[in-house]
């Protein structure tokens, strides 16, 4: 029981990292209608900015984390001004072919920098663990709840409640229809990028203080999972991001611990293709048919 | 000068030519209405107004400002609302959201808040549903709200799409009164439809689109009355 239940909440832990990526792929998919490939090094840059603001210029860590969000964030706008705008009328076979070319100069572009071996990066979270009976929670895993917690109800209130968020809605749905209210529609779609990014700038930090090992190539794998979690919980979905990222980060740790450490992934992504095949639309997507 | 003046218009989509030569205008206060066939070209004279297409050649001038190469978003600021056609409400927000987008671009909250207290007594069904999903309302309910969702932005000018299309009879007469009934409060309509019939019976003036030119135009009883707008659009 003890087993089962540390294993529960460290796949809560991963899950909502994946969740706070899969929000990202999600709310881009929505407003753009296209899969940003290079999302998940996004989270890559995110641990170098962390690393170089705090282990080379010395900032204080919550300076470095803030400095981090917002790298990436502005990062995140630039990516799309400069290699998706001009696309927003071309094929969606060129958006994806430069988002996956966007993924790969962010990648070099760091190899480039800080070379290929792998860097060691010690957590910049330094809160102790807390012990429920003979249950250890890491201190890691208590900052990751409390900031995806935070991110996921600030999102949602921001979303549903304010002027910004029903604009991005309108423009999800209806682009023509939102201009016609007045709402610039490429300067919502800048702002999606801009929250997106700043999110995977926080899953990059979260991710980071786990793992502490940099590569160039930190971001793909759980940025594909995390692209997995948006489709299970139904791409457009921004509840169903967060559900489908924690379900995948439990389902994910119950598998290594019970099943097979090998098999995991397998088994998360046979999970993944049983709810496509009989829900096509994701857990939580809409059956929308294709407007001509 | 005319509130809105349009000259010379071309409009192309890839090597076709959907609008050739085309002008007109709106006088502040008027009824106009644009009639035509299905394929006349009458959808893609709004849109250009409205900046959603972009015209080869040609100038569209409102209150005297070039609207030509403008953004959609700040033409809707300037003071022109364009209902399109299909009514594109979003069905994914509730009545009230749909309302409040189209104030979006109105800064004061007060003034939206009266403007909403208009509308809901001129459509006292969009009330009763403020809460519900728009897309669960029927055809001629949301033909209303986007009717109220384009005076929400309190315009100067409404550029209409067929406000008839698709409607019981019983709701197309309801929603010409309303249209009377905004042009009455201070707005200047311009109207396209197929139903030249109900469109002349509350215009002030018109103008016939055949593919893609203007071919008549004069005062709605003038062309209530031409043999040829009869045999063609009136079905007399």
């Amino acid at each position: 029981m003890v087993r089962f239940l540390e294993q529960f909440i460290n796949g809560l832990s991963v899950g909502s990292v994946y969740a706070l990526i899969a929000l990202g792929y999600t709310m881009v998919y929505g407003i753009a209608r296209m899969i940003n490939f290079a999302h998940g090094d996004i989270i890559m840059v995110g641990a170098y900015v962390l690393y170089v603001c705090k282990s080379i210029i010395g900032l204080p860590s919550i300076v470095s984390v803030i400095v981090t969000i917002v790298f990436c964030s502005l990062l995140g706008i630039t990516i799309e001004k400069i290699a998706y705008k001009p696309l927003r009328k071309a094929p969606s076979l060129a958006v994806l072919i430069t988002a996956i070319g966007m993924s790969f100069l962010l990648q070099a572009l760091s190899l480039l920098i800080f070379g290929a071996n792998p860097i060691t990066f010690p957590s910049v979270i330094k809160v102790s663990p807390i012990y429920i009976g003979s249950i250890t929670i890491s201190g890691i895993t208590i900052i990751t709840f409390v900031v995806t917690f935070i991110c996921m109800i600030g999102l949602t209130y921001f979303v549903n409640n304010t002027k910004a968020g029903s604009a991005m809605r309108a423009a999800s749905e209806d682009k023509p229809a939102a201009e016609l209210m007045g709402i610039n529609v490429n300067r919502t779609i800048s702002m999606v990028f801009a929250i997106g990014s700043a999110l995977a700038g926080v899953a990059g930090f979260l991710y980071i203080s786990q793992y502490q090992s940099l590569m160039p190539t930190l971001g793909a794998l759980p940025g594909i999972k995390a692209f997995v979690a948006a489709v299970l919980g139904g791409i457009g979905s921004i509840p169903g991001a967060m559900l489908g990222g924690i379900m995948l980060g439990v389902i994910e740790s119950l598998s290594k611990a019970y099943i097979s450490t090998q098999l995991a992934d397998a088994i998360v992504f046979g999970i993944l293709v049983i709810v496509l095949i009989v829900k096509p639309s994701g857990l939580l997507g809409k059956n929308s048919i294709e407007k001509v | 000068m005319a509130m809105l003046e349009v000259r010379d218009l071309d409009v192309f989509y890839g090597v076709i030519q959907a609008i050739k030569s085309v002008s007109f205008e709106v006088n502040e206060g008027e009824i106009i209405a644009l009639i035509g066939a299905n394929g006349a070209g009458k959808t893609t004279i709004l849109q250009s107004i409205s900046g959603l297409l972009t015209p080869k050649k040609g100038s569209i001038k409102f209150e005297g400002r070039e609207l030509v190469k403008m953004p959609t978003h700040d033409i809707v600021a300037l003071g022109m609302a364009h209902i399109p056609e299909g009514r594109r409400i979003f069905a994914n927000q509730t009545v009230y959201e749909n309302l409040k987008l189209g104030a979006y671009t109105r800064k004061s909250k007060e003034e939206t808040n009266s403007i909403l207290e208009k509308v809901y007594k001129s459509f006292p069904r969009l009330k009763e549903r403020s809460k519900q999903l728009a897309g669960t309302l029927s055809g001629g309910e949301q033909q209303m709200l986007a009717m109220g969702r384009a005076l929400m932005s309190n315009p100067r000018i409404i550029l209409m799409d067929e406000p008839s299309m698709g409607l019981s009879p019983l709701f197309v007469n309801e929603i010409f009164d309303i249209i009377k009934e905004i042009n009455k409060a201070g707005t200047t309509v311009f109207l396209v439809e197929q139903n030249a019939k109900k469109a002349l019976s509350i215009a002030d003036r018109a103008y016939v689109l055949e593919t893609g030119k203007i071919v008549i135009e004069g005062s709605a009883k003038e062309l209530l009355n031409d043999d040829s707008v009869k045999k063609a659009y009136l079905g007399e």
